[in-house]
């Protein structure tokens, strides 16, 4: 059978018709209660969030022509339909019994989804608005978790969520993309291309809201427990305290799913949700090693991004780098080499993937590796050729 | 009878020759001056009036009438006073009208007849020349300043009793011709230099790349970080203008009411508008069209602070001044060209409150950050060929020995704009090239073609910034004095590159 069966359909439309009544509920002082909410079932949910116009609701619930015109609203927009009485589900949002969502909404690939193993794929979180140490990690996380075959999920926000999806992108593979509303909207905006980038590389963009709905705030603690739902380790990258990448991670370990956490510096604010989850046991995540290591054992494959031979004095730069230096002024004068030099060293470093720049230029690491031995040259095989030493 | 004396009116940055006509003749006492007159110059009659016959000369009690040719022009400011006096005292006999003929006169009378400077004598001095006149007569304090022309005589005129003697017994000024624009763009000694700037090589580089190619520049960083304190020292890497140029430099100048010291010519001007300016302050504008900021800083830097915080209006008015030299500013009468061939150097913070997402102390919400990062992105993104991010130096590096002087980097920029003079023609450098002269003039070897395929591929380099990173990369070869474009230049230009904000 394809698509979702009406039952479903119709609860998925119940769900984006209550979406203002639930906005009144799950937002107020309680705070993030979404999830509990759509625990419940039709006549409780609307009576919990309906109020005094409860009995409406309910009447227009009886409707049945409703299934049919989701349906057609799924087609015209293109998309899919999966729920649990029909195949494409995916077996994994099972675990959150009766939490999970009724219908799915999805655009690109249904297969991804149907085929998707939580134990070979990884959920990426963390704050929207990162530093670039934590977006720097996100995409080199993103790129060797595809790298490995694993499956990105992450919720396409500003970001860490976009710079996974990026990664997984530029790792060649497929992605999965959660979304709070309607899976037909790309939200937020500003990553409309890296949505059809996703749906056009044989990823998958999802939704629990009919196509079309708007997105509420309530609607992504919600969209976060699909996320911790379908990946079978959550990594948390740079997240504030009180971030939304933490009740992610809650809900993971709700699911008896793993939640990792990539360390950031004890003194930057972004990283301390982070840092506090490793306190509290998190695992340690320094790179896409360090997943595979959880996910299926230690001495799994090694997917250790290495990076071509670096000659001393480009070593010397890429410490610098390591050490927190962003601006080439302050590279040069720990080094001790002419601004141009350094300038030209930066340059190569980040040809060669060991470090990358934000948009003002500041730099920062990447989590490629490079190689112990230090050899006399420094371009093997395909990697840029230099002969001009940087001196 | 009628007399007919000469001066002129600023339009836009030049002077353009007024005639002026005075008729007296029988008829009941009045004096009337016709020919666009603003209130200024129609107030000029009552100052006229007292000016004359507190000078010793009698005032016609007669019909007269002052034109003020060419009629259509709209004419400004107080400068025209002397003009009239001097016509009507030849139209009423008490002048002999020779000099008139052979002299421009500018100046605005005082009450008791002294005569008062006024601006843009230069610009009527090389107007008074391009119409073949003999020499003008101008208030003593601008005289200095008319000398700079050659091949004029400049009669410095105290007050208006004086004129009798114009073309006879007054002595014009020495011409001062043999001044020479200031080396080092008027900074002079104690001024700043680039020495002051410590623990920032990088930044130093920078600023010397930018002034090799003239570059425009945006630098990045917190508070504190010497981004104002480098931008003003990028006058001082510059070459001395031209003599032809610290003309022009200082003709806008005094036109604009703020001349150089008597004596000097103009350096390179510094101006660094504040980030509330209009469009219209920033480029030029209003009726009748006056000079922008971008046209005060011809010649030499166009400083903007925060720039995030200027007006979307503002920033895209720069756009077409900064890619053709001149400004257009047009009026239902006329059209006026201001020149305006300007370094631009931008300074921004990361985020509206400066201290950068990653700080604690950063409180900027997400969506205000976002619009500052997209302005500073989008902003003039496809003008700006260098940007370079800066921090605050550690206590450390400032106590460091000062770095390198102003004269000694001027040196290696004066030879790079030599070189580059040389293969794009006279006054043009890199950062003016076309696409096909960037094709031509960077020539690649191998390797550094290969760094910049490399990067286009790795670091989402686009077309332009493909072509901005080439032209950086040229200038940076002719720091070094080579022919050819080197993997090294390119990988410095690299660093200094223009990003773009994403994720």
């Amino acid at each position: 059978m394809t698509g979702a069966c009406d039952e479903c359909l119709r609860r998925a439309l119940l769900l984006e018709r209550l979406a203002p009544y639930i906005e009144r509920v799950a937002t107020g002082q309680a705070g993030q209660r979404s999830p509990e909410l759509l625990a419940l079932d039709d006549k409780r949910l609307i009576r919990a969030v309906g109020g005094n116009r409860a009995g409406e609701l309910l009447a227009e619930g009886r409707d049945p022509g409703r299934a049919g015109r989701v349906r057609r609203r799924a087609a015209a927009a293109s998309c899919w339909t999966a729920c649990p009485h029909g195949s494409a589900y995916p077996a994994a949002l099972h675990d959150l019994g009766a939490e999970a969502p009724a219908a799915l909404f999805g655009r690109g690939s249904i297969a991804l989804l149907d085929e998707l193993d939580p134990a070979a794929a990884v959920t990426v979180v963390g704050a929207r608005r990162a530093g670039t140490y934590g977006l720097a990690v996100a995409e080199q996380l993103g790129r060797m978790l595809t790298r490995a075959a694993l499956v990105v999920v992450s919720g396409l926000a500003n970001g860490i969520d976009s710079r996974a999806h990026r990664g997984a992108l530029d790792g060649g593979g497929a992605t999965i993309a959660v979304l709070g509303g309607g899976v037909d909207v790309p939200y937020p905006r500003r990553q409309a291309g890296l949505y059809r980038r996703i749906v056009d590389a044989g990823g998958a963009v999802v939704s629990e809201l009919p196509p079309g709905a708007p997105s509420f705030r309530w609607c992504f603690p919600a969209r976060n427990r699909i996320m911790a739902a379908l990946g079978g380790i959550t990594v948390v990258v740079e997240a504030a305290e009180r971030s939304g990448s933490l009740i992610t991670a809650e809900m993971a370990l709700d699911l008896g799913r793993s939640v990792g956490a990539v360390p950031g510096p004890v003194n930057s604010w972004l990283s301390a949700g982070a840092n506090q989850l490793l306190v509290d046991g998190a695992v340690p995540i320094r790179d896409a090693q360090d997943v595979l290591d959880h996910l299926i054992g230690a001495g799994s494959p090694s997917v250790r991004d290495l990076g071509p031979d670096l000659d001393p004095p480009l070593r010397e730069i890429l410490q610098c780098v390591e050490s927190g230096r962003a601006t080439c002024d302050a590279i040069a004068l720990a080094s001790e080499v002419p601004a141009h030099s350094a300038a030209t060293a930066l340059a190569r470093l980040e040809l060669l993937g060991y470090v990358t720049s934000d948009h003002v230029g500041r730099y920062s690491r990447t989590t490629l590796r490079a190689p112990e031995l230090v050899s006399g040259s420094w371009s093997p095989g395909s990697h840029m050729p230099c002969s001009s030493g940087c001196r | 009878m009628l007399a007919v004396a000469r001066t002129f009116t600023v339009v836009g940055v030049a002077a353009q020759r007024v005639d002026v006509e005075v008729d007296v003749r029988r008829g009941l006492a009045a004096f009337s001056l016709v020919g666009l007159p603003d209130t200024a110059v129609r107030e000029s009659r009552e100052r006229v009036r007292a000016a004359v016959s507190n000078s010793g000369f009698e005032f016609p009690l007669q019909r007269i009438t002052a034109s003020l040719a060419p009629a259509d022009l709209r004419k400004a400011g107080p400068g025209f006073d002397l003009a009239i006096a001097a016509a009507l005292l030849a139209a009423s006999g008490q002048l002999s009208p020779d000099a008139l003929d052979r002299y421009w006169l500018a100046g605005e009378l005082a009450l008791d007849g002294s005569i008062r400077p006024v601006p843009g004598v230069l610009a009527m001095a090389e107007e008074a020349r391009r119409n073949g006149a003999d020499g003008i007569a101008v208030a003593a304090a601008n005289a200095s300043e008319a000398a700079l022309i050659d091949g004029l005589d400049v009669v410095p005129l105290h007050n208006l009793g004086q004129l009798a003697e114009l073309g006879a017994g007054l002595a014009p000024v020495e011409r001062s011709t043999a001044i020479s624009p200031s080396e080092d763009n008027g900074t002079g000694p104690g001024g700043p230099d680039l020495a002051e700037l410590r623990g920032q090589p990088a930044l130093r580089r920078a600023l010397e790349v930018a002034a090799a190619g003239g570059h425009s520049m945006l630098i990045v960083g917190p508070p504190g970080a010497g981004k104002s304190l480098a931008a003003r020292r990028l006058p001082t890497l510059l070459p001395p203008l031209a003599r032809a140029e610290a003309i022009e430099v200082t003709r806008i100048a005094s036109v604009c009411g703020r001349p150089p010291p008597p004596g000097t010519l103009a350096g390179r001007p510094f101006r660094a508008p504040h980030h509330t300016i209009s469009a219209a302050g920033l480029v030029g504008g209003g009726n009748p069209p006056r000079a922008g900021e971008v046209t005060f800083a011809h010649g030499g830097v166009l400083f903007l602070d925060e720039l995030g915080e200027f007006s979307r209006a503002a920033l895209d008015a720069l756009r077409q001044p900064l890619e053709d030299g001149s400004v257009t500013v047009t009026r239902a009468r006329h059209s006026i060209e201001f020149p305006c061939r300007f370094m631009l150097v931008a300074a921004s913070n990361r985020c509206p409150c400066g201290h950068g997402v990653e700080s604690r102390r950063c409180r900027c919400p997400e969506a205000s950050v976002r619009r500052y990062e997209a302005k500073l992105s989008g902003a003039l993104a496809d003008r700006i060929d260098i940007s370079i991010s800066v921090e605050q130096p550690s206590a450390e590096a400032l106590r460091s020995a000062p770095g390198e002087r102003s004269t000694a980097v001027r040196d290696r920029v004066a030879a790079a704009r030599e070189r580059q003079a040389a293969r794009l023609g006279e006054g043009r450098c890199n950062a003016d090239m076309t696409p096909a002269e960037t094709r031509r003039h960077c020539r690649r070897d191998g390797e550094a073609r290969e760094v910049l395929e490399r990067s286009h591929a790795r670091l989402g380099l686009s077309g332009r910034g493909y072509e901005r990173v080439s032209r950086v990369a040229r200038t940076i070869a002719d720091l070094y004095g080579t022919d050819g474009v080197g993997a090294e230049h390119v990988g410095e230009a690299l660093t200094l590159r223009r990003r773009h904000a994403d994720g």
